[in-house]
């Protein structure tokens, strides 16, 4: 059994001047808002200032212990089920917290996506299509960056809150849209490297070193402008108003209170830094929870991580309700899969994508919708069978987007979604 | 009971065991794996819990089997009332539940009482049988009084879930172990903790994936009280896979210091689930990871003298008050009976 299975993919540092380089590359192949939607209604969804929030279970949460519990038979485990708020609806007791909350999520119990590698589960659950060596296809936040965001943010359209390692920009999450939609992983939730002037530069000298750069580019534009110049002048503004707004990345500028009910662990600090990126106007935010990849002693293992989520993401949910925002943000808790409904000789669950379940509250989504169903120990799908290609359809039609809609890539439509699937209806307001 | 110790063969000529002796005598199968299991007081029975949420006795002689249902959860924590032949059975819930352990029939039980908020880890009963202890994931340790269940005491002061705990066999005190290796020893008259003891070597945060992994899975004194015995996981690298070395942790008591870490040797991968002297001088310990093991240690020396290779993943060790017999639950959902002789 190999189960050394945590994201160990080595993170690429953040330097601003890999942040610039990176996005400045991304401005040959990005394409522009109008390519994929009229422009009166791109208008009107910049103008809805939707966000999308997901909280990734990394390693594979076990849906026995979440959302679909099967007490009492022999694949159950130790714990029980519990009601929720929604009449009907049970979850597992290791969410108390989120239990009262159930009216405002809709749960997918029947999600088969056939694949139980971590590196393969993650890509169809990040860009609802298998992996294949044809196409490499945009992760859902890569894919929101470009189509919520407004041209002038000066955030990145796609941040990644990861539990360790170094910041860094993942180029490939954004596939054919351009690295300038790419995610920007926040290592331990920490702002790239450099961000801040260092001591040894005076704001003097940096404002002098801007205003010759700008005066360079406005003379190179006037006679060879093009999308790369456009890119590259664009990143060093979105960089000096990320500079600007570093103070998004200080914890302790929320009240105490705040930060014990978010929890003083690191994925409550996680998420508090994903709520003030979110607030301040990212479109897309992903906190990883780690982790879950839990083949040995799942059932102490769930409850020490899910004692830490299942608090935190309620909080969240209030907390986003409270300031407005959960109406326009999508809240998504997923993973690569699920895990076995057999409980192994040590007490373990292994790798499981045949039958296992996804979360969603907020923007588009219909509260206390449950969708789907498991047998009587959760080995197979009985009803409603989706994949990740539905859930995708799902999330852009909670999004206000067109899932039929085509990206174009060098004169190539591709579909935005998985044409052989539809939306999860079910789950939509 | 000569039809039992027929099974396992005659004594020794001096009445000492010989770990080399060791070996398999009965199999009692259950169709659900076991969890943990102790003998009854008078050795006629061996009691396991089981994953169905059931607990399951054997009558050593006829191997007939009787299940006790009232538990909605699994049962790893079993202990004995001699006087009033009562089994007392903790679960994942929190509940502990009475029955009559002899009963001819499936029992139901006699009393069912929310005793701790989470997964109650073990019972133990006192060495005068007046009470009896248990503790769990909320952190506690509780004294309860065995005449009418109330609770005596409660112990606070562990910061992560307790897996352990134990009366000495001679002081008035018991000590509790945590998922982190600590041991607290407790004044049962003040209700103060009076001593702390280290066993994180059978603890490790794991910052690949970001979990606490280790406790004390099983802990005993030996008859004096001059030896506390711990069991766990040790050198672990990948907690999720469970890869680490069984170890079980000495503690001289009069000190408190750690007297020696027990290893299995060669190198074994997996946990130690159960712990036990044996009152010829040996430590008995039972394990799994890559299957299962049944092992022999001199107190005194690090390395194991005897490993037995269980047919199956073993999940705790009791032993049999003849001190002839130890049992070892196993996921396949059997107790193996080795005789020791």
């Amino acid at each position: 059994m190999n189960a050394h299975y945590a994201c160990n993919s080595p993170a690429h540092a953040l330097s601003r001047r890999q942040f610039l380089a990176g996005t400045v590359a991304g401005g040959a192949s990005a394409l522009g808002f109008k390519d994929m939607l009229a422009p009166a209604m791109a208008d009107e969804i910049r103008r809805q200032d939707k966000r999308v929030l997901v909280i990734f279970l990394a390693g594979g949460v076990s849906q026995l212990e979440t959302w679909d519990p099967k007490p009492g038979t022999n694949t159950g485990g130790p714990f029980q089920a519990i009601p929720t708020s929604v009449p009907g609806t049970h979850i597992c007791e290791l969410l108390p917290h989120t239990a009262r909350l159930a009216h405002k999520l809709a749960i997918v119990r029947s999600i088969n996506t056939a694949e139980d590698e971590h590196g393969r589960g993650a890509y169809i659950m990040h860009t609802g299509r298998r992996q294949s060596p044809a196409e490499r296809f945009p992760h859902l936040g890569s894919v929101c960056a470009k189509l919520l965001g407004a041209e002038d943010n000066p955030l990145p359209g796609y941040i990644h809150v990861a539990p360790r390692g170094e910041s860094g920009f993942n180029r490939n999450d954004a596939a054919f849209l351009g690295p300038r939609y790419a995610s920007v992983t926040l290592g331990d939730g920490q702002p790239p490297a450099n961000l801040i002037r260092p001591p040894t530069l005076t704001e003097l000298a940096d404002a002098e070193r801007n205003d010759l750069r700008d005066r360079i580019n406005s003379r190179f534009a006037q006679a060879r402008r093009s999308a790369d110049t456009e890119a590259y002048t664009n990143s060093f503004s979105q960089a000096q108003q990320v500079m600007a707004r570093r103070n998004l990345f200080d914890l302790s500028q929320e009240p105490m209170s705040f930060r014990d009910r978010y929890g003083n662990h690191e994925f409550g600090r996680h998420m508090l830094l994903a709520r003030r990126l979110l607030e301040a106007g990212v479109n897309f935010v992903k906190v990883t929870h780690s982790n879950y990849d839990t083949h040995h002693e799942n059932f102490d293992f769930h409850i020490e991580q899910l004692g830490e989520f299942d608090r935190t993401f309620a909080t969240m949910l209030d907390d986003l309700e409270q300031r407005g925002l959960l109406e326009k943000t999508l809240v998504v808790v997923m993973s690569e899969f699920g895990r076995t409904p057999t409980i192994n000789r040590n007490y373990g669950r292994d790798h499981w994508s045949r039958a296992w379940s996804v979360a969603m509250a907020g923007c588009g989504v219909r509260g206390g919708a449950c969708i789907g169903r498991t047998n009587d120990n959760g080995t197979e799908v009985t009803d409603r069978q989706v994949n990740g290609g539905h859930l995708f359809h799902t999330y852009f039609r909670a999004l206000g987007l067109n899932p039929l809609r085509h990206h174009h890539h060098e004169g190539r439509p591709i579909p935005m979604a998985d044409p052989a699937a539809t939306a999860i209806n079910e789950v939509l307001a | 009971m000569p039809g039992v110790f027929s099974r396992f063969g005659p004594p020794s000529p001096d009445g000492r065991i010989t770990p080399a002796r060791t070996r398999l005598a009965l199999e009692l199968r259950h169709t659900s794996p076991l969890v943990g299991c102790r003998f009854d007081p008078t050795g006629r029975f061996v009691f396991a819990g089981s994953q169905d949420n059931g607990i399951q006795r054997w009558d050593l002689a006829t191997q007939a089997k009787v299940t006790y249902l009232g538990h909605r959860s699994w049962v790893r924590a079993l202990a004995f009332h001699t006087a009033s032949r009562k089994l007392l059975s903790t679960d994942w819930r929190g509940k502990l539940l009475v029955w009559p352990f002899d009963a001819v029939t499936a029992p139901e039980p006699e009393r069912i009482i929310d005793a701790h908020d989470g997964w109650v880890r073990a019972i133990v009963m006192s060495p005068n049988q007046r009470q009896f202890a248990t503790c769990g994931n909320d952190n506690l340790i509780k004294l309860w009084n065995v005449a009418d269940f109330t609770v005596v005491r409660e112990f606070e002061g562990h910061t992560s879930h307790v897996y352990n705990v134990a009366f000495h066999p001679t002081e008035r005190m018991i000590v509790s172990a945590d998922l982190r290796g600590g041991i607290k020893q407790w004044d049962l008259q003040t209700g103060r903790a009076t001593r702390q003891m280290d066993a994180s070597v059978i603890f490790r945060y794991d910052p690949t994936f970001r979990a606490d992994h280790g406790g004390i899975r099983s802990m005993t004194f030996n008859a004096d009280g001059s030896l506390l015995a711990c069991a766990g996981i040790t050198n672990v690298s990948n907690a999720f896979a469970g890869i680490g070395n069984p170890a079980i942790v000495l503690f001289n008591w009069q000190t408190g210091q750690r007297s020696q870490v027990l290893r299995v040797a060669p190198a074994f991968q997996g946990t130690a689930w159960g712990v036990a002297f044996h009152p010829d001088g040996y430590v008995l310990g039972a394990g799994a990871g890559n299957g299962g093991g049944l092992w022999f240690w001199r107190p005194d020396a690090e390395n194991s003298i005897l490993n037995i290779a269980v047919p199956n993943n073993a999940r705790d060790l009791a032993l049999h008050p003849d001190n002839r017999r130890v049992a070892v639950p196993c996921f396949d959902g059997a107790v193996r009976i080795y005789a020791l002789s």
